[in-house]
């Protein structure tokens, strides 16, 4: 648990993370080190969206599944990590 | 005679059974028996048919057998039964009593052929009687004529009688009369006598019953379905199957409530562990993003410099990995994972011996330059580690206090999941080198340590519990025989490095303080089967080569770098590297190079088949000119190497194309590779250094 703590306090802690979301099953997010209307934007927004990625990969080959999604945009690049529940988003800008 | 009804009962008939029946075309044999009856039309009629076929003997059909006399004369039995053959056999009647339909055994077998209803009837029979008098009168007036003729004939006979009497005599004839009146009102008994009897009844009145309930309740279900849904409960549906399996067996109860219960208590936790996972992904990603381009030259950067550059190459600094808890603690021992090629150990502790303290053991990733992927504390400074070939989970640490530990990354724990004790068997000195071995005859785990305690200590795991078994004390050769015995104390060999032979089990090398390399073998425990004078200071290191079986380097802090054959007393070759050499090693790809650090700080590398005297590149790796590098090894995949210094950095380099030159392709050749060739490659080199020293000699 305190590792998982750690992890995401590190993660915030590199170079050009912009914010940290977990975002639990039903698209809310139970943490965030953003203010509240982008944070309730970016969940629901990218909460969507990793779900029709999964259902994509999933129903192209069932026994395979979404592990991570990373969008490559001018400005930011944003991972999406889906753990089993819940989902992990982070937003870095790289060329910081 | 007056015309009267004749009503006659008993009919003339032939009833002849069946079997009699059969004879009637065959009647012509039986003729007695037609002539008894010969009354009856149809006797007659066969009679006739009898002329006719006596007439017609001689006349045969075609197709007529021809028989001999002795045939014809020939008998056959024929025996009569009284069944009718036509009559049915099947015939079955609805019993209301048992409402069933039974078969009916008894059937009739009388079979009537021929009928007629004759007219004439004898006179005292007594239907002639009663139909006498039915007609009345008439009947009684016949006879009575009759007898007044027959009274006449009796007057004129007796003449005497008077006309009174004729009253007299025909007043009998009336009480006849009368007689056969009161007879006539006597109703005949018939009994045959059938009468039917019925009777209608009421038929039940039907009736219509209903009633009305309340309709079942109703729900739409609406949605859409994808494949992997269906999947999803498809594959649920078959771990229920399972479960259910699982719990008919009665033992495994007890471990699902306790799983359940862990379950349970995970969930109770911070919800937070359930992006573990994925934040340790994330975090590799970020840092990805952050070092993109040491990834890329990781992967795509090749010097193109090198190639004008002759012979040389260059090493380029890729990621360093540091950890702030061992910021103050040399590097003292790198392994890399033999399965998962980006992982490797770092043992952190110190070589200065006046400031020993706590020791850390951590594992980087290079996906993760920026934080290590375990993390261990010890209490002790760690001076030595190994990891196991086939268990790549599993370590084995040496350290300062002359403790040995095994970690397992798989369970999670801030200790060594085995540990020497003092009790059984542990170094009184430093630990400077463990090594895995090949699992013994039990399938047990075990390794080898060495230490300057002049101790080859071989550990084994059983059953949670470190035994330990001594392999070789090492004695100073020499000194113990003819010096006194106040001396004796310095006996003890101090080894500081060993390496084992790679095909022959039994031996291995051991590098001493006092520079000297012993050939030694499992089996003699106190007899070195040779000893080098290798080094006049302490051999840091000692490694065979990978490829030829016969060739080991040797380092010292003597500022040499050896290399030798185990079968040759003197050096094939030595190099002068002007400082302290830390560590020395083989690269796995190629016979001919090899890799030294000096405490200069500096690297050098060799490939012998293109330099036999100097190193084909040199290069500073540490940023200050304080820090001294420790240890160097190569990656057994990628062309990089890892170079720990004593300010607890590792540095990771990438080796330019000039340091892993293969052999260029010629038209109309293969292209050689592989053990085989690596020998030869060596072989040659070899060659060429002994035969001028061979010559020499002569």
């Amino acid at each position: 648990m305190a590792e998982v703590e750690e992890t995401l306090k590190r993660i915030q802690s590199h170079k050009g993370v912009v914010g940290l979301i977990v975002v639990n099953a039903e698209g809310i997010p139970i943490r965030t080190t953003l203010d509240n209307s982008t944070t309730v934007q970016y969940a629901g927004l990218l909460h969507q969206l990793s779900m029709k990625a999964r259902s994509t990969v999933r129903d192209i080959d069932p026994q395979n599944d979404l592990t991570f999604l990373r969008i490559r945009s001018k400005k930011h690049e944003i991972m999406v990590a889906p753990d089993r529940e819940y989902l992990l988003i982070v937003i870095q800008n790289p060329s910081e | 005679m007056l015309p009267r009804k004749l009503s006659i009962k008993p009919r003339q008939s032939i009833s002849v059974s069946q079997g009699q029946a059969l004879k009637l075309g065959s009647q012509k044999y039986l003729k007695g028996a037609s002539k008894r009856k010969e009354d009856d039309d149809s006797v007659e009629v066969g009679e006739g048919l009898d002329e006719w076929a006596q007439h017609k003997t001689l006349i045969k059909p075609l197709d007529q057998l021809e028989l001999t006399e002795a045939e014809l004369k020939e008998e056959f039995t024929r025996v009569l039964t009284a069944n009718n053959p036509h009559a049915p056999q099947n015939i079955v009647r609805y019993s209301f009593k048992e409402r069933t339909y039974k078969q009916i055994s008894m059937v009739d077998q009388l079979a009537v052929h021929f009928s007629l209803e004759g007219h004439m009837l004898h006179k005292d029979s007594d239907e002639a009687r009663r139909q006498r008098a039915k007609m009345g009168y008439v009947e009684e007036t016949l006879p009575v004529e009759a007898s007044v003729v027959e009274f006449e004939d009796i007057e004129e006979q007796l003449e005497t009688t008077a006309e009174s009497m004729e009253i007299d005599a025909v007043e009998p004839v009336e009480v006849i009369d009368v007689a056969a009146k009161g007879k006539k009102e006597q109703k005949l008994t018939n009994q045959f006598n059938f009468s039917e009897r019925a009777s209608q009844t009421y038929n039940n009145p039907s009736r219509d019953r209903g009633s009305q309930t309340k309709a079942p309740p109703r729900t739409t279900f609406s949605g859409s379905v994808n494949q992997w849904e269906i999947y999803d409960a498809y594959v649920k549906e078959i771990q229920l199957q399972e479960k259910a399996k699982e719990k008919q067996k009665p033992s495994t109860k007890k471990e699902e409530t306790i799983r359940k219960k862990l379950v349970a208590l995970e969930y109770q936790g911070d919800d937070l562990t359930r992006v573990s996972k994925s934040s340790k992904i994330v975090e590799r990603m970020v840092n990805q993003n952050i070092f993109d381009d040491i990834a890329q030259d990781f992967k795509y950067f090749e010097d193109m410099s090198d190639e004008f550059r002759d012979q040389e190459g260059t090493l380029l600094p890729l990621w360093k990995f540091q950890h702030e808890k061992a910021k103050r603690l040399a590097v003292t021992a790198i392994c890399w994972n033999p399965r998962y090629n980006d992982l490797f150990a770092v043992g952190h502790g110190s070589y200065d011996f006046l400031k020993q303290g706590q020791g850390m053991l951590l594992l980087y990733s290079m996906k993760n330059p920026s934080f290590p992927e375990f993390i261990f504390g010890t209490d002790s400074g760690i001076m030595c580690l190994d990891i196991h070939q086939e268990h790549p989970y599993i370590l084995a640490v040496g350290f300062y206090d002359g403790n040995v530990a095994i970690y397992n990354l798989k369970k999670p724990s801030s200790h060594a999941n085995y540990m020497s004790s003092s009790s059984a068997g542990k170094h009184t000195d430093p630990v400077w080198q463990v090594k895995w071995q090949k699992n013994d005859m039990d399938n047990n785990l075990n390794f080898y340590s060495l230490s300057s305690d002049g101790r080859v200590v071989s550990w084994t795991l059983i059953k949670n519990e470190l035994v330990y078994t001594d392999i070789i004390h090492m004695t100073v050769e020499g000194t113990t025989t003819d010096k006194p015995e106040a001396l004796r104390l310095h006996v003890i060999g101090c080894g500081t490095s060993f390496a084992f032979h790679k095909q022959k089990d039994y031996l291995f090398l051991v590098g001493t303080e006092e520079g000297k390399i012993h050939k030694c073998s499992k089996a003699y425990s106190s007899h070195f089967l040779e000893t080098f004078n290798a080094h006049n200071m302490t051999v840091d290191a000692v490694r065979w080569n990978p490829f030829h079986l016969k060739i080991f380097v040797s380092c010292s802090s003597d500022w040499t770098v050896k290399i030798w054959d185990h079968t040759m007393s003197t050096p094939v070759f030595t190099f002068d590297l002007n400082a302290a050499v830390g560590d020395v090693a083989w690269a796995p790809y190629s016979s001919t190079v090899f890799a030294a650090v000096t405490t200069d700080g500096k690297v050098h590398v060799f490939d012998l088949s293109i330099n036999k005297y100097e190193a084909i590149c040199v290069q500073a790796v540490v940023a200050k000119k304080k820090t001294k590098p420790t240890h160097l090894e190569f990656n057994p995949i990628y062309p990089i190497i890892i170079i720990g210094d004593d300010r607890g950095q590792v540095t990771s380099l990438k080796l330019s194309p000039n340091l892993r030159k293969f052999p260029k392709e010629k038209k109309g050749q293969e292209v050689q590779r592989g053990p085989a060739y690596e020998i030869a490659k060596l072989d040659r080199l070899l060659n060429l250094v002994r035969e001028p020293s061979s010559t020499e000699t002569k």
